[in-house]
């Protein structure tokens, strides 16, 4: 039973991290800043989706940025 | 059929083609190496387990999310596996990273087949369950694919219709030719299919995030469908520029020799 659980937990750690958590970690960041400047009210609805769109691209800059610099 | 319409077909065929190309090298490892019996059973077991977790998955998603809550989900999800894509592909077209060969993952994949042993029972446990897991896993991202292009351009029979033509190539063409599909340009492909769901998943996973509004309301990008079109040429300009910058940052490996000798 515990191998079938961390099997299954395994299965869904490869399929939603994949090889680098950082671009997970990146998504999740950037939506969760601009979920709070949403619900702070320091974005419009149509603000935060430009906002958001930016920062999702910003997060991925720096999670590629990051992974090239520790794997040299 | 209107443009979009193909746009939206040919999207989840590449999209499929890709995942069943990675499925299939996996199958034929187990099926040459030990033996087709258990591997094919494997290979069923997922094709049953894909069917429900589908039914399962779009019976919940349909029925009792709202679509900010559906958009947020699916589209974060497509967000990771599209920019885990778009970061291979980058470092691959930048050197960093060596291409995708499928001949490599078939010896790889037959090499720790035949250091596994025999398992001494009927069915060969080996084979069923990475055989289940490679065709789980890829149907998987598949039928996500699927249910994001098909339910953001309205017409799910046309992504289902795409996804199921490119898989059923890759079997047909699996079955002739019974060796890996090594002259699918899969990085070229992954880049591509990488491009377009950054793009839906960034537009998905924004509007979703409506869902923790009050009104529960999906947020409207500017320029509505538009915007994918834009985010798209976002990602692409933004993947040249990384793919010409990141080579620069990488640090010049440090030659250890002369201090390892002192050292001795």
């Amino acid at each position: 039973m515990i191998r079938f659980v961390k099997g299954f937990g395994q299965f869904w750690y490869d399929f939603v991290l994949g090889d680098d958590w950082k671009i997970a970690a990146a998504v999740v960041i950037a939506l969760g800043v601009t979920l709070a400047l949403l619900l702070s009210d320091a974005l419009s609805t149509t603000a935060a989706t430009v906002f958001g769109g930016a920062a999702l691209v910003v997060a991925f800059v720096a999670s590629m940025v990051i992974d090239v610099r520790r794997s040299s | 059929m209107s443009g979009a319409t193909w746009g939206l077909v040919g999207a989840a065929f590449l999209a499929s083609v890709v995942e069943f190309v990675e499925a299939l090298t996996i199958v034929l490892a187990m099926g040459m190496t030990r033996g087709w019996r258990s591997t094919l059973a494997g290979v069923a077991a997922a094709v049953v387990a894909l069917i429900g977790f589908t039914a399962v998955a779009g019976y919940a998603l349909s029925s009792w999310l709202p679509e900010s809550a559906l958009q947020i989900v699916v589209g974060t999800l497509l967000l990771i596996f599209g920019l885990q894509w778009l970061r291979k592909a980058i470092l691959r077209s930048s050197g960093l990273k060596s291409l995708h060969d499928e001949e490599e993952e078939y010896r790889a994949q037959t090499e720790a087949a035949r250091q596994a042993g025999a398992t001494g029972t009927r069915l060969d446990s080996f084979a069923f369950v990475v055989a289940f897991k490679g065709v789980f896993l890829e149907g998987v991202e598949v039928v996500f694919i699927v249910i994001t292009f098909g339910l953001s351009a309205d017409n799910m029979p046309a992504a289902v219709a795409g996804a199921s033509i490119g898989g059923a190539l890759v079997l047909i063409a699996g079955v002739a030719l019974h060796r890996p599909l090594t002259t699918v340009p899969e990085n070229t492909l992954k880049y591509g299919v990488g491009l377009l769901l950054a793009s839906f998943g960034t537009f998905w996973a924004v509007e979703g995030l409506g869902v923790f509004m009050d009104d529960h309301e999906s947020l409207e990008w500017p320029g509505s469908d538009l915007a994918i079109v834009a985010l798209l040429v976002v990602w692409f300009v933004l993947s040249r520029v990384l793919v010409s910058v990141l080579p620069n940052l990488k640090r010049p490996a440090v030659d250890l020799q002369p201090q390892e000798e002192s050292v001795r």
